[in-house]
């Protein structure tokens, strides 16, 4: 029995709600693809961080979170963004620089937010978004809310300096935060082992200030909901935050302009790990155990792909801001 | 009634702490130990430490906590112990503070106020003396405050606690103890208004903080060799009080800018840059400012009186003028 098999018993989750995952990890999945056209096609432009490969992370942990509980993240933010529920049309329309999209053009790819959904950003200085993590789950101990905040980052922010101070403030004052760490094993091209001195064990810096952490398979989207749950369940309970290290994969480069292998990996160490890919892995033991068939699936690339070409379409027809917009929100009156 | 500058800034965050839960004071040494200046004298008394936060030596993580918190729909008042140590936080306030609003299109807000003494106070070395004002006023997104007495510093502190966007306000270690004239009763100076300090015709002297007790020096003694010069506090250094400044000079045709800080891209050059935009034409000479030393800050007492603008420097500015 694989490792998804032996979640679905424990889980008990039923086939809508299998389905539902698959489906939110396929709308991320093909509106990234969709995403790295439109950027060939110069319809996007500046930095393009690429989820694809972890979409299991995103999906798996927001299907543990309330409606009003908090989501930030850092710049490769497209999956987190959609998981939380953003509108798929607002998404590509920021990507655009249209005046439709989430945060009207002014934000762009690495940072999106969609306050409707609570997912409070992407922030593009590595670390920096971890202490106002901390603050949100702040605010709502101080306000005696019965939240969380889950914040996601690579693993390559874990060495900064304002995650540690983030981790030691958020441990001190047990603040109801679960600290998700993406561990796609690169920090743009330098892999964990040049990067951190307990990369065999990236969770064992959060222990080191007596946060609850564990390791989990990143690839299946039912370990990372599992262990989400079991996490926020504790945070919710009051028990100081949590650490959870989602070991994963990046498939594509760090940006669109960094190649998939090449310099740095090999094609053979991608292609590797794409035979643990997530999507696949989901469906093939639903299918295993008559809880999907074929034509589910081929339904919902149907229903997925007609998202994404609306997604399109919306962001092609709307307007750019008009310069008349540049002073706006600078400051709030 | 007479406050000094620390009762007049421990009256303005107790009186807006009693009227709004949301607001909460966090940073070094807040509660406990009353501040390291002790202006939150009797707080953690009143209000809890729920209020008034004591946190360990991180100012990235408390400064980035509080944005955070802001962002949640709180009111962090945090202290920097000194502003230089807000270089360490600087991340936290110039690409999260001051641009979230932007990035996220006008969804999030941050009202923040962050405040503690910059400039210099006596021999305390390179890296506690600095004046780091021209740096906060760089960046869009942020309003940047350095009141010079107690009733304006009491005035303002409240407008910032109740302003929506994040401020930075600027204290001195100097003034703490001087004591001033300061409106009975709940008031607010606005943020933006600067003030005539001093009636004059003949030169107009900006300066702010500890530097507006300088000009003042330097004007009264002026008057008695029957020079009249205007001073004004800008109060608020962004948004600048343009206005007050230009209709001072088209009057005494004369200006001189005082501040403390570093001359080169300080922010006296930023204030001469906009009159001479706004008032050319008004200006009967070339705009002079006195400003820091470019040096670190030496220890000894005599090379940090010479690092820091003093009366014969500001006499003599004026004078070359006439």
């Amino acid at each position: 029995m694989s490792q998804l098999q032996v979640v679905f018993i424990m889980t008990g989750m039923d086939r809508a709600e299998l389905l539902s995952l698959y489906r939110q990890m396929l709308l991320i999945r093909r509106f990234e693809e969709k995403s790295a056209e439109m950027y060939a096609l110069a319809k996007i432009a500046g930095f393009l961080h690429l989820y694809i490969g972890e979409e299991a992370i995103a999906v798996g942990a927001m299907a543990a979170l309330r409606p009003n509980d908090y989501a930030i993240s850092a710049y490769r933010d497209h999956g987190h963004c959609l998981a939380r529920g953003a509108d798929p049309g607002k998404v590509m329309a920021e990507l655009f620089g249209k005046a439709t999209g989430l945060c009207k053009g002014k934000g762009g790819s690495m940072h999106l937010v969609d306050l409707a959904h609570r997912f409070m950003g992407g922030y593009a200085i590595v670390g920096g978004h971890i202490p106002l993590a901390t603050g949100l789950a702040f605010a709502i101990k101080y306000q005696a809310l019965d939240l969380v905040t889950a914040c996601f980052f690579g693993e390559g922010a874990v060495p900064s300096g304002q995650a540690h101070e983030a981790f030691n403030l958020a441990a001190l004052w047990k603040l109801p935060v679960i600290f998700v760490c993406e561990n796609n094993r690169y920090g743009m091209g330098t892999p964990v082992e040049r990067a951190i001195a307990l990369y065999a064990d990236v969770a064992e810096t959060a222990r080191s200030y007596g946060i609850t952490a564990e390791r989990v398979d990143g690839m299946d989207v039912l370990a990372v909901r599992s262990s989400m749950d079991k996490a926020v369940k504790q945070v919710r309970a009051g028990r100081g935050p949590w650490f959870i290290e989602a070991m994963t994969y990046r498939y594509m480069g760090h940006s669109m302009s960094d190649p998939a292998h090449g310099h740095y990996r090999t094609k053979e160490e991608v292609e590797e790990h794409r035979k643990r890919d997530p999507l696949l892995l989901l469906k093939e033991s639903m299918v295993n155990q008559n809880l999907g068939t074929e034509a589910d699936f081929k339904q919902l690339e149907r229903d997925v792909g007609e998202v994404v070409a609306a997604a399109v379409k919306f962001a092609e027809d709307s307007p750019f801001p008009s310069p008349s917009d540049l002073y706006d929100d600078v400051l709030q009156e | 009634m007479l406050l000094s500058y620390r009762e007049a800034l421990n009256q303005a965050m107790r009186e807006e702490m009693r009227r709004d839960q949301r607001i909460f004071l966090i940073g070094e040494e807040v509660a406990y130990y009353q501040g390291a200046f002790k202006v939150s004298k009797g707080f953690v008394e009143e209000f809890g430490p729920q209020r008034v936060i004591d946190t360990p030596i991180t100012e990235a993580g408390f400064t980035g906590l509080a944005i955070g918190a802001a962002m949640a729909g709180l009111h962090p008042i945090v202290e920097l112990m000194t502003m230089n140590f807000g270089i360490l936080a600087l991340d936290q306030i110039v690409n999260n503070a001051a641009k979230i609003r932007y990035m996220s299109g006008g969804q999030l807000s941050v009202p923040l106020v962050i405040r503690g003494p910059g400039s210099a106070a006596h021999q305390l070395g390179a890296q506690h003396s600095q004046s780091l004002e021209a740096w906060f006023c760089h960046v869009p997104g942020l309003k940047v405050i350095a009141p010079a007495t107690p009733h304006d510093a009491k005035g303002l502190l409240r407008s910032a606690i109740r302003d929506p966007n994040p401020v930075i306000f600027i204290e001195a270690q100097l003034l703490y103890g001087t004591k001033g004239e300061v409106q009975e009763g709940e008031y607010t100076i606005p943020i933006g208004v600067a003030e005539v300090k001093r009636v004059g015709r003949d030169v107009t002297i900006v300066a702010y903080s500890k530097m507006l007790f300088l000009a003042l020096e330097a004007a009264d003694q002026l008057s008695r060799e029957g020079i009249e010069a205007e001073v004004i506090d800008p109060r608020t250094l962004k948004p600048l009080d343009l206005q007050t400044i230009v209709l001072s000079v088209k009057k005494t045709g004369r200006l001189v800018i005082v501040e403390e800080g570093w001359r080169f891209c300080g922010l006296g050059a930023q204030i001469a840059e906009s009159v001479y935009s706004a008032a050319f034409d008004h200006l009967d000479a070339p705009i002079m400012r006195v400003a820091g030393e470019e040096v670190p800050m030496p220890y000894c007492r005599p090379l940090e009186d010479a690092a820091i603008p003093d009366l014969p420097r500001v006499m003599e500015a004026v004078k070359s003028l006439l």
